[in-house]
């Protein structure tokens, strides 16, 4: 096979951006600063999104079924033509003891963070590759490199996704589409509601930065991975705090 | 969707991907080979190829396919040795999905 093309590089205000989980929280934030920037947003979670926003689009979806991915993205493609941004945010988490955590509980896991990661990227980068451009950016967590006891099945399925993320770098590599990885450490979201305010502050404390992570931190190694000029930067993984 | 329009559903594709072992105006038959010692394709043109095909299919069929399969890349078992392999996987799809 030929070389791969050469990339034609989107200008950012045409830009069409694709994010998981809008409903709230760090998705939510991530759609409104790449909307403010001028691009194109889909957003999609399994219920309405409950605010909008001129340039915002919004999908039901559910990650973890193929339908509901396939559909999302044919609807992406006939819209817009195009795909140059997909950041899977879309997440479920149990904080819980390994030895407690219910089976369905634990596919629940696995269901959305994991498979609903990778069908969105095997779907996503079938878009991309048409324009031999695109830039993905996959949720973790610091869970996984500190271990963190009462998350085995949430880190697992973030592990996952790591390891996922940084084979398909290389798959995807020749097509001229970016595969990265950031993990925040506890931020305020529905997410962390759960988790005992002493509990918090033991991760926070296991940073090299002890202190809470923001949206705008996130959405700042977001926006770098998603950079046009990231070219040259994938299978890379970023915890934030110094995990 | 006939078998011989599949075929030249497939050729068309091919024909553009333009695969170096692909003389410009030669004819795709459907015992082209795909893969192996003789296949125009390695592992990237294949899946260049299947994704053009799939997309090709939904448009054309409206079926929701994902043509794949856990032996796409081996030479001798994979359904996509040759471009009438392909062929007949692509038709099991839209039979199974109808």
């Amino acid at each position: 096979m030929p070389e791969a093309r050469e990339a034609r590089m989107p200008e950012a205000s045409e830009e069409v951006v694709l994010v998981t989980g809008t409903r709230r929280g760090i998705g939510r934030h991530l759609a409104e600063r790449f909307v403010g920037r001028g691009a194109r947003v889909v957003g999609c979670s399994r219920g309405p999104a409950g605010w909008q926003a001129d340039g915002y689009e919004h999908h039901l979806a559910d990650v973890s079924s193929e339908r509901d991915v396939k559909g999302l993205l044919r609807a992406v493609a006939r819209r817009h033509g195009r795909l140059d941004v997909v950041v899977n945010n879309a997440g479920v988490a149990a904080m819980n003891a390994a030895l407690l955590t219910p089976t369905t509980t634990a596919d629940r896991i696995m269901a959305v963070n994991f498979r609903g990661t990778a069908l969105v990227c095997r779907e996503a980068a079938k878009l991309m590759m048409r324009r031999r451009y695109g830039r993905i950016v996959n949720l973790g967590t610091v869970a996984v490199p500190l271990r963190l006891e009462g998350e085995a099945f949430y880190a697992a399925s973030k592990s996952a996704v790591v390891t996922f993320s940084q084979v398909l770098a290389r798959e995807l590599g020749p097509l001229g589409i970016t595969v990265n990885v950031v993990g925040p450490g506890p931020v305020d979201t529905d997410l962390l509601r759960g988790v005992p305010a002493d509990r918090v502050e033991r991760i926070v404390q296991g940073q090299a930065v002890k202190r809470r992570g923001t949206f705008a931190d996130v959405a700042n190694v977001v926006e770098f991975f998603a950079r046009r000029e990231s070219g040259l930067v994938t299978g890379q993984v970023v915890y934030l705090g110094g995990a | 969707m006939e078998r011989e329009a599949l075929i030249e559903l497939i050729a068309e594709r091919l024909a553009e991907l333009a695969p170096p072992g692909l003389a410009p105006g030669s004819q795709v038959t459907e015992e082209t080979a795909l893969l192996g010692d003789e296949g125009l394709l390695d592992s990237l043109g294949l899946v260049n190829l299947l994704v053009d095909v799939e997309q090709a299919l939904e448009d054309e069929t409206g079926a929701e396919l994902t043509i794949g399969d856990d032996r796409a890349v081996s030479a001798r078992h994979s359904p996509f040795r040759t471009v009438g392999s392909l062929a007949d996987y692509a038709l099991d799809l839209l039979h199974a999905n109808a």
